[in-house]
């Protein structure tokens, strides 16, 4: 954060309100991916039971 | 002003891809029908699956085709920006960079295959892996751009989930399965180079060997007609061979003589019409065929149940 609020005129790349906002919007959509994926892992040992380990060819 | 410049130019490279522009790299359309025949496959087999782990099956399957067709974006887009029907797809437009589809890519396909491995079975993961590999390496890098095959071959790529879903229920492969991956198989040449007919001119443009670009459109015809020829006895086979019950086997006869009059039609008929007509009605055809497996098996598993 403190290198985020140096003064504005720091060469480098800045980015526009626009970029800011749908760079949210992008983290927002992984982190809703990432809690699907834990939900689902959730269920599927709950279905498989001890037996989540096995896995027969 | 030079240091402002170069800011500039760096900024250009930082993504400006809204959530949208990474979904419609998965092709939400072709994705549809994966899951859909996925799901015949897998309601098919003779052993019940329960309902969280066919749903985790047919979301990695679902992930799996947006994967494939993430990478085929990125491959393709130099091709896509010539292309009227694909000008307006997230790479050419400059929605997404190109770094950023193969990274998406790349990473969907690892996640779906190895999660449909460990959490259902290894030979769905097998599968869905040869799956994503064929249809970027094979279709997409390879023949897609040497050879008027192109979709001849690389449509065993849109032919695999329904042997996935099926492999995803009994772990193994089966005549029916294979009977299922044959359907699709030759239905994907009729219904795709009914499409390059009126596109022919685009992919020219484009310098993709397309049937109608390097050996002319009547040969397309003829071609359709052959393949028709033999996907319409395809279609009834399920129900010939007993896997389904005779209200499958009307509908297949029904809708195959109706995708055969359209093909023969398609031989005099000229017109861009008569091809859009296949074109249209191909894909009401697969619908319609898996459609009813289903019904077929729904309702013949509640009658006995019943009776």
């Amino acid at each position: 954060m403190s290198v985020m609020s140096e003064p504005q005129d720091q060469t480098g790349i800045v980015l526009t309100e626009e970029q800011k906002r749908r760079r949210r919007a992008r983290s927002v959509a992984i982190a809703v991916s990432l809690g699907i994926l834990a939900v689902l892992f959730y269920l599927v040992t709950l279905v498989k039971g001890p037996g989540v380990l096995q896995r027969p060819l | 002003m030079s240091l402002a410049g170069q800011s500039e130019s760096v900024n250009a490279q930082f993504s400006a891809a809204e959530v949208g522009d990474f979904l419609a790299l998965l092709k939400p359309r072709v994705m549809s029908l994966v899951v859909f025949t996925a799901f015949v496959g897998l309601i098919l087999a003779p052993v019940p699956m329960h309902p969280v782990m066919a749903f985790t099956a047919l979301l990695c399957i679902a992930v799996g085709a947006g994967a494939s067709g993430a990478l085929n974006m990125w491959y393709d887009a130099d091709i896509d920006a010539r292309m009227q029907r694909t000008s307006a797809r997230p790479i050419p437009a400059g929605r997404v960079l190109p770094g950023e589809a193969l990274g998406f890519g790349l990473l969907l396909a690892g996640f779906s295959v190895v999660i449909l491995s460990l959490l259902v079975n290894l030979v769905a993961g097998a599968l869905l892996a040869f799956t994503i590999f064929f249809y970027v390496v094979v279709y997409t890098m390879w023949l897609k751009r040497s050879t008027p095959q192109n979709i001849v071959i690389g449509g065993a790529a849109g032919a695999f989930p329904p042997m996935i879903g099926w492999a995803a229920a009994t772990g193994g492969v089966s005549l029916e399965s294979v009977m299922l991956f044959l359907i699709i198989f030759f239905w994907t040449p009729p219904h795709f180079w009914a499409l390059s007919l009126y596109r022919a001119d685009d992919y020219a443009r484009a310098g993709i060997p397309m049937l109608p670009v390097v050996c002319g459109e009547r040969e397309t015809r003829r071609q359709i007609l052959l393949y028709t020829l033999i996907l319409v006895p395809l279609g009834v086979a399920p129900w010939f061979l007993g896997f389904t019950g005779p209200v499958y086997g009307a509908v297949a006869i029904v809708t195959g003589a109706l995708m055969l009059a359209l093909a023969i039609r398609l031989l005099s008929d000229r017109s861009d019409r008569a091809a859009k007509h296949l074109f249209a009605f191909s894909i009401l055809y697969l619908f319609l065929l898996f459609a009813f497996l289903l019904i077929d098996r729904v309702v013949g598993a509640h009658l006995g149940f019943l009776g």
